[in-house]
């Protein structure tokens, strides 16, 4: 089984959008790695012909007919925000290609 | 930067343009993709048709709203897809204000519809557009940028649109011309529209078009360096964005400079494609199946009933202009560009019956119908009765009216003045095509211009046509005018 | 049984709804003697995030006005009531409440408000139950010790030094804690069991899609279901039928019928003995894992020599796969909460931490990186691996595929025609405080028995069979699919053929100590 570096840490991290200190960073590169070696044991089950399983439930076509239904109040929208102005959420701007 | 000034023929002998274009397009729903709030957004205040679903709130779960799925399946149906008996949806995760769950339910390798598609007429002739996928996701929310809040640089999201249905359509990189791209989108708009998945209008983005444009040198076949083009707002500024980065990078190629994916944007205004991000390596959407929703069973019946009730496809319908009606390509074109237009051509032919002659009643809803419509305000609207056209067509065809008046009577329906029978009646535009009785009219105008009569006699025959004028006036344009010049003709013999 | 005629606390559910009905109490003196005690002991027990005395007693005055209606409406209109009516209950502080908190122990959610009602919320609404606050748990129900709340940790009422179990550590503690008689809590991967077994008391994992997530703060959405916390089986299952059924606004919800016989459990010991007679039961012998406790082992197999008498037949099984659980488990959750943790970003509600003035990407960072605590940011980086380019096969695809086999084993017993599989529910009785905290992997086997069920998506319930070194052992029962009413027809069979052992009569033995000013509080 693959082992994680550090770099793949701060990579996974950043793909998470965790801002780790680096202590975290330095205790989660040995943490998952120790859970990751209990992986390893996944790799010997034969499963070539088995179909995976997502959901257990057996439904499908679970469907609403499109009628529309009263919204929220935008009071309830805004009042849960940090930070709102004129009826939008306000979020810092967005920099580079972030 | 290169000077992009060249013209866009040039480049295009040395390389190849490759272009794919992928389409978003809100669907025509009265309620949002996974819940129930209003899709309608031109009136509505920011914030106002949001709940906990598309505000993506802890614990809010998705319900599929059935009209959206009926749409794409119908899209698929219309562009021959193959459509599969089961798919599924998966979570498309990325980070982004705009996206509040943090992920977007999507469709990864099971899309509602694969491999289409669509012929479009061209300058060059048809060309059929391959269309690799069709699938169903949902809307993010809308982003302002803005520096009016505390003079900070901030964005202001409004929720309305987050979770409104939309229908992603790619095509394979089949497309060899701006103008290609443009047909594709035009027909593609025109499909959506016919079969009412959605209004598909650009300028209210409500059909986003993205071309995929890469070159190569012509004879090779390797992709080159691929350029997302996007913020298109109209089907011209696609084709003239897509001119212009084949320009560009054709430059850049014989520069030798290395080029690198990125994504641009268009600038109408300047009318060049400007930088908006490079294309990461990085980029990783983890898709997985989307856990809260299960998979969707496409039954054969469901497709066939979607099938039967599927209306007349643009192309069917300017084939059977063309052949059955005998319409020129161009009017037939123009007809099924226009649902209004057709719709009144078509009820104009079944309220005239078998007399009614296609090409005169497609004159008149293409010429003067369409002039009407074009020139109407919300102040001033135009409605036409297909009888109303009808019976006018026909009184004009028997010389009841004359075409000038039958116009004029037309403008006059359409604005709201009654029926083209009432109109005729008040306005006097009866013709008056008796012999007899313009017989009379053109004794008194002979009689009365000896001037005009001496000088048809000195051999000026457009003397005529001033004696015609003088009876037409003394009828107030009721006679025939086709008579009346045969009546001046039999009475005065031949020009001396 | 250890009750006082002046005690209400001590009722059982079906107790009180008795009582109310005869009319020697009230909703509004039930309400009040349950916030008495739960205000005056929980500094040292931390099983409650919130207590909302003024709403509750609001809701306790409308279900008295209900009774009161149907008294005055004469025979037959109390038979329309449901027998939660006027019954204090808690909630997983996970569930939303119109206009309250939901914390699901993070900080990352304080000072939301849910501007809007859990289907679970309105249900319990609509039978009358009255809410008195909410619980304490792992953050995003990730745990197996209450250990990882933000808010800290819940103690144990058999041990004020030891844990309850996790992830619904507080709504365990709460009932065993005779500080409401119900509650409501949630189970990924043995978060309802496991608890229940370590506290001594009746929980219940229902069928995946038998309860509506709707309004319910995600962890993994495919593991995930809702279920009772109750003293004995007949008022689990009242409540299970207050809560359960069809809800179109969970799409994942079945439109399975929710079986009155819920209501029906035999109330006499006898009858209720008799409902085991015939029943075929299976033993998986993987369910008895090296690391389990040699009392937890005895009272698990005494429980079965007791069901054998009782006319049972018990019949070593095998699910062969079990041994790929953990791990199978521990991606495909992680994997899901990865995404369903995503929205937690600081810009539509929750705290927006770090430095003002950044932009959005340091935002994003810093107000995950600190909101979250290190178990749920441990699982997070888990489940973002196991889906990223290149390791989905080996890791997140590979774990589906193994599901299936492991719900396969099951299906192959079902097939064979077993009513119920008997099991221990957790390997050890309640451990100290912080002895699993340094070792991620050992918590994580807290749940080795329990978590199967969740990937087959079937029903379990954790019944008290006894004490090991003087600490709960659970007996785990599961089910086919929907068989909620047989697991809970086979628990209170138990109940019955075990009413006269000593430890049915014992009260949990941390509670005098609840009542001592000189117990420290946990609460952080």
């Amino acid at each position: 089984m693959a082992t994680l570096s550090r770099a793949d840490v701060e990579h996974v991290a950043h793909l998470a959008r965790l801002g780790l200190r680096e202590d975290e960073l330095a205790l989660l590169e040995g943490q998952l790695n120790h859970i990751l070696d209990q992986y390893a044991i996944l790799a010997t089950v034969p499963t070539d012909h088995i179909a995976p399983t997502a959901q257990t439930i057996e439904l499908e076509n679970i469907l609403r007919e499109d009628v529309a239904r009263p919204s929220l109040p935008v009071e309830a929208i805004l009042a849960n925000a940090a930070e709102h102005h004129d009826g939008r959420i306000v979020v810092p701007a967005i920099l580079g290609g972030d | 930067m290169t000077a992009v000034t060249a013209s866009s023929a040039d480049p295009l002998t040395r390389y190849e343009a490759v272009i794919g274009i992928e389409v978003h397009c809100q669907l025509r729903t009265d309620s949002k993709m996974f819940c129930a709030c209003s899709t309608a957004q031109d009136d509505a205040a920011p914030n106002t048709h949001v709940c906990p679903v598309c505000l993506g709130l802890p614990g809010a779960l998705p319900v599929i709203n059935r009209r959206a799925v009926e749409h794409v399946l119908a899209t698929g149906l219309a562009i021959e897809a193959t459509v599969p008996e089961a798919t599924r949806w998966d979570r498309k995760n990325y980070f982004y204000p705009d996206l509040p769950k943090g992920y977007q339910i999507s469709q990864y390798d099971l899309p509602l519809a694969s491999m289409g598609r669509l012929t479009i007429e061209t300058s060059d002739g048809p060309f059929e557009v391959t269309i690799t996928r069709a699938h169903l996701e949902e809307d993010t929310a809308r982003l302002i940028h803005s520096t009016a809040v505390d003079g900070r640089k901030v964005s202001l999201i409004d929720f309305d649109r987050s979770g409104v249905p939309l229908m992603e359509i790619v095509t394979e990189p089949v497309i060899r011309t701006a103008e290609q791209a443009r047909r594709y989108a035009e027909e593609l708009q025109l499909l959506l529209r016919a079969i009412g998945a959605s209004d598909a209008d650009m300028e209210r983005g409500q059909l986003r078009v993205e071309a995929n444009v890469s070159l190569r040198p012509r004879g090779t076949e390797a992709f080159g360096t691929r350029v997302e083009v996007k913020n298109m707002n109209s089907f011209r500024s696609l084709e003239r964005a897509i001119e212009h980065e084949i320009v560009r990078l054709a430059a850049a190629l014989d520069a030798g400079e290395p080029l690198r994916q990125e994504t641009r944007g268009w600038s109408d205004d300047r009318g060049e494609t400007y930088h908006m991000r490079w294309k990461e390596s990085s980029d990783d959407y983890r898709y997985f199946p989307e856990p809260d929703l299960p998979p969707l069973h496409v039954e054969p019946a469901w497709l066939e009933a979607l099938r039967e009730s599927m209306p007349e496809l643009p192309a069917a319908r300017r084939a059977r202009y063309a052949t059955a009606l005998g319409l020129s390509a161009y009017d037939a074109a123009v007809l099924t560009a226009d649902a209004d237009a057709a719709t009144l051509f078509e009820g104009t032919l079944a309220a005239g019956g078998p007399a009614l002659a296609a090409k005169s009643v497609a004159n008149w809803v293409t010429g003067e119908y369409l002039r009407l419509r074009n020139a109407a305000t919300d102040a001033e609207p135009v409605a036409v009765d297909p009888a109303e056209l009808a019976a006018l067509i026909a009184a004009v065809e028997g010389s009841e009216v004359s075409r000038s008046n039958g116009k004029e009577v037309l403008e006059a329906h359409a604005g709201g003045g009654g029926s083209v029978a009432a109109i005729i009646a008040a306005r006097g535009f009866r013709q008056i095509s008796d012999a007899g009785a313009v017989g009379a009219a053109v004794d008194e105008v002979l009689a009365a211009n000896p001037g005009a009569v001496a000088d048809f006699h000195a051999g000026k025959a457009q003397a005529v046509g001033f004696l015609v004028g003088q009876v037409m006036k003394a009828t107030r344009g009721q006679a025939n005018a086709a008579v009346v010049q045969a009546a001046i003709r039999a009475r005065l013999g031949s020009p001396g | 049984m250890a009750t006082t005629s002046t005690d209400v606390t001590r009722l059982h559910a079906h107790e009180m709804a008795a009582a109310l009905r005869a009319g020697t109490t009230s909703s509004r003196e039930l309400a009040g003697a349950h916030l008495d005690l739960a205000e005056r002991q929980d500094r040292g027990l931390n099983a409650w995030l919130t207590i909302d005395r003024a709403r509750a007693l609001e809701e306790a005055d409308a279900a008295d006005a209900r009774l009161a209606r149907a008294r005055a409406d004469g025979a037959g209109a109390f038979d329309a009531l449901h027998p939660l009516l006027g019954v204090p209950i808690a909630l997983k502080d996970l569930v939303s409440v119109k206009g309250g908190q939901c914390t699901a122990g993070s900080r990352i959610l304080e000072g939301y408000r849910a501007p809007y009602d859990a289907h679970i919320t309105e249900r319990l609404r609509d039978v009358g139950a009255v809410i008195l606050g909410k619980t304490n748990m792992d953050e995003f129900a990730m745990g197996s010790s209450t250990e990882h709340s933000a808010f800290g940790p819940t103690a144990n009422p058999w041990a004020l030094d030891r844990v309850p179990g996790g992830s619904s550590g507080g709504s365990a503690a709460a009932v065993a804690a005779y500080h409401a008689p119900l509650s409501v809590g949630t189970d990924t991967g043995g978060s309802i069991r496991q608890p229940a077994a370590l506290t001594g008391i009746v929980g219940l994992k229902p069928t995946y899609g038998r309860v509506s997530r709707y309004g319910i703060v995600a962890f993994a959405s495919s593991l995930d279901q809702i279920g009772p916390f109750a003293r004995d089986a007949r008022d689990a299952a009242a409540l299970l039928h207050a809560i359960a059924g069809r809800d179109e606004r969970d799409s994942t919800s079945s439109p399975v019928a929710v079986p009155d016989a819920l209501l029906r459990l035999p109330a006499g010991d006898d009858e209720a003995a008799d409902g085991l007679r015939g029943k075929r039961f299976g033993l998986p012998r993987e369910y008895f894992v090296s690391g389990m406790e040699p009392g937890v082992e005895a009272r698990v197999r005494e429980a079965v020599a007791a069901l054998e008498t009782a006319g049972a037949t018990v019949e070593d099984v095998s699910l062969p796969h079990t041994e790929y659980g953990l791990a199978t488990y521990y991606i495909v959750a992680p994997a899901e909460a990865s995404a369903n943790l995503a929205r937690y970003d600081g810009i539509r509600f929750g705290p927006r931490l770090g430095e003002v003035g950044g932009d959005v990407l340091s935002g994003y960072l810093a107000t995950r990186g600190q909101g979250f605590g290190p178990e749920v940011k441990r699982r997070i980086m888990l489940g973002t691996y196991a889906l990223s380019t290149g390791y989905y096969d080996a890791y997140y695809l590979k774990a589906q595929k193994v599901r299936t086999l492991i719900k396969g084993d099951f299906d192959a017993l079902w097939a064979q025609g077993f009513d119920a599989l008997v099991a221990p529910t957790s390997p050890t009785v309640a451990f100290r405080f912080g002895a699993r905290m340094a070792d991620p992997v050992s918590m994580y086997l807290s749940d080795a028995c329990t978590l199967p069920v969740n990937m087959a998506g079937l029903p379990g319930v954790s019944i008290p069979a006894g004490l090991s070194e003087g600490l709960p052992v659970g007996l785990q029962l599961i089910g086919a699919p929907w068989s909620e009413p047989a697991l809970f027809t086979i628990a209170r069979g138990y109940e019955a053929i075990s009413a006269d052992a000593d430890w049915r009569s014992l009260e949990p033995t941390g509670l005098a100590a609840l009542d001592d000013p000189a117990t420290p509080t946990l609460r952080r």
